[in-house]
């Protein structure tokens, strides 16, 4: 077990290394909730998923949808690692051309639904759910939402039917950094008592440090083992987490880091993964 | 003449459907007794999610079906199929290109007495300029079967438009082939071109013109995108002159269609009958299609009034 969070951990390091670079590169995207959301989709592709990169489109797939379509840097470099396509297209990310579009795509070989436009995605999953049942497949969905993006109501529709359809399946997470592009979710429209909210709506609610790979780990597995309603996941997260100047600065939400701000962070990287390994 | 609901014709068919197609899934929106996706529902209740009144959370959850390989039929009003769920269709099914297919009912003034919030006049506007989305308004109920069998047999987004009232069942119409416009009466003097009970309304108007020394070819062109260029720019050079019908506003639909086409490839006077920046209201059917100058006598005189000017 410990092997195994230290590997996560150290995988967790290398995406958020990739995420710094392509974003450089790229000179545009979307840091702070892609570094916000990484151990939790390191979580998933290195250890709760059951998925094939070698067959992205193998029919007992777990789904895994991303709903904040913003924080792709996050899910393109999993996806790099975990072989989808090759690591060099990173480097291409919101390039004229490039198979990785600005915000997540459909096109991209380990992504069936894109996303982009907040509020969607749970519903997305819902529907892939629901289809999972009534094809007795044993797969479960995934779906990954922003704190701000909960602001949609079309989320609290789709919260609102997979607690009716009894969804179990389904498993909601919250990348919960507290801040969206104007400033701290509470000043901009406050969404507590978060955890009553999703009660109140039927869903089973379970809470975590989302930067704590095995609170992470504890919490997907307490998912799966829940029947009659779906599952959400309030990650309490940091904004632009692991690169100090970017840790809850609202500016880096939408902006990439500069070659000089890469270097440092790269750096400091380098060093949280030297003290892991001691 | 045979009066029929297009609604029942779609409910029938996708019962049908649903019998050789186990991978056919339903959605409707709190209005599948309306819609008729009710048949579907009372013989394959496993197959069919009522989602409540949420048309954005249906239209995104089908999305999510469609990835896992269902065909998707999402039934409600066309105001709240196509208005309200815009983003869903646009971003999550039409991007991806997804096999959902959206028939929706109750559009047009025709709702009648339920009034301006519940008639869709702008529908086709909105969802036209949408990339890979196909557009069928069927002229009849029978015309309706053959957009469902044809929207089933085609993959990626399809938005057909169905009204609430019984329409009349036309004769000579033409086999229907997804794209391809017909012409159901030849005449001499002008062109005009409709689209779902306004095909009716012009071959009504035609009798009238008849009556008068007048006669216009009328054509049905069911299918609004893809539509049949090659058909519009051969009647367009044929008669020079084309009035388009539609109920609808003249923004954005088949009227706006055809003068795409024909300012660029040919350009001709097209005139247009529709709902001309209006709000609709409540009344019959018939009241409403008389204040809004969309019955036959309204599409006559404005035949009349065409050739009168275009003379001069």
């Amino acid at each position: 077990m410990k092997e195994k969070i230290k590997n996560l951990r150290q995988k967790a390091n290398e995406i958020r290394r990739l995420i710094i670079e392509m974003l450089a590169r790229a000179r545009s995207g979307h840091p702070g909730g892609s570094l916000s959301s990484t151990e939790i989709i390191t979580c998933l592709f290195f250890d709760v998923l059951r998925h094939n990169p070698r067959d992205p489109n193998w029919p007992q797939r777990d789904r895994f949808h991303l709903s904040k379509g913003h924080a792709c840097p996050a899910l393109y470099a999993a996806l790099a690692l975990c072989g989808y396509f090759d690591k060099d297209k990173l480097w291409n990310l919101r390039k004229f051309g490039a198979l990785l579009q600005g915000h997540s795509d459909s096109r991209i070989p380990g992504i069936d639904v894109g996303s982009g436009s907040l509020g969607q995605g749970l519903s997305v999953a819902l529907g892939m759910g629901l289809a999972g049942k009534l094809d007795r497949q044993y797969y479960r969905v995934y779906c990954l939402m922003g704190d701000g993006e909960l602001q949609e109501g079309n989320i609290w529709e789709a919260a609102m039917a997979a607690a009716h359809f009894k969804v179990d399946n389904l498993c909601g997470i919250v990348d919960y950094n507290h801040f969206q592009i104007d400033g701290r979710v509470e000043e901009v429209i406050d969404l507590e008592p978060l955890v009553d909210k999703w009660t109140a709506f039927g869903w089973y609610v379970v809470q975590c440090d989302g930067h704590n790979i095995e609170e992470l780990l504890e919490c997907f597995n307490k998912a799966q083992t829940v029947k009659g309603k779906p599952t959400v996941i309030i990650a309490q997260t940091i904004k632009g987490k692991g690169i100090s100047f970017m840790e809850n600065v609202v500016d880096f939400h939408g902006r990439a880091p500069s070659e000089e701000e890469k270097k440092i962070a790269l750096e400091e990287l380098d060093k949280r993964l030297l003290e892991d390994i001691n | 003449m045979e009066l029929l609901y297009a609604r029942d014709i779609y409910g029938k068919t996708l019962l049908e459907l649903g019998r050789k197609d186990s991978n056919i899934v339903v959605l409707d929106a709190d209005l599948s007794g309306s819609t008729r996706t009710s048949m579907f529902a009372k013989e394959f209740p496993e197959r069919f999610f009522n989602f409540g009144v949420a048309e954005q959370n249906m239209m995104a959850a089908s999305a999510g079906f469609a990835s896992c390989g269902k065909v998707v039929f999402v039934s409600t009003f066309a105001m709240f199929a196509t208005a309200r769920p815009l983003d869903q269709i646009r971003n999550t099914i039409c991007y991806n290109n997804f096999n959902v297919k959206i028939v929706a009912t109750h559009a047009g003034i025709t709702v009648g007495e339920d009034g301006s919030s519940h008639q869709a006049l702008e529908d086709i506007a909105l969802l036209r300029s949408i990339p890979n989305i196909k557009i069928i308004v069927p002229a009849d109920a029978l015309e309706t079967k053959y957009a469902v069998l044809s929207a089933y047999e085609t993959s990626g987004p399809f938005y057909i438009r169905l009204g609430r009232a019984k329409v009349p069942t036309l004769k000579n119409k033409k086999k229907f082939i997804l794209g391809k416009g017909y012409i159901l009466e030849e005449g001499r003097d002008l062109v005009i071109i409709a689209c779902g009970i306004m095909v009716y309304q012009a071959l009504e108007a035609n009798k009238i013109l008849k009556s008068k020394g007048i006669s216009a070819t009328i054509v049905n062109i069911h299918t609004i995108k893809p539509i049949d260029e090659e058909l519009i720019i051969s009647l367009a050079k044929r008669y020079k002159r084309i009035i388009v019908c539609e109920e609808h506003q003249t923004t954005g639909g088949l009227y706006s269609s055809v003068c795409e086409i024909l300012s660029k490839k040919c350009p001709v006077w097209v005139e247009s009958v529709g709902v001309n920046d209006r709000f609709g209201q409540s009344g019959s059917p018939e009241e409403l299609l008389n204040a809004y100058e969309l019955a036959s006598p309204y599409i006559a005189k404005k035949v009349e009034d065409f050739i009168r000017s275009s003379k001069n």
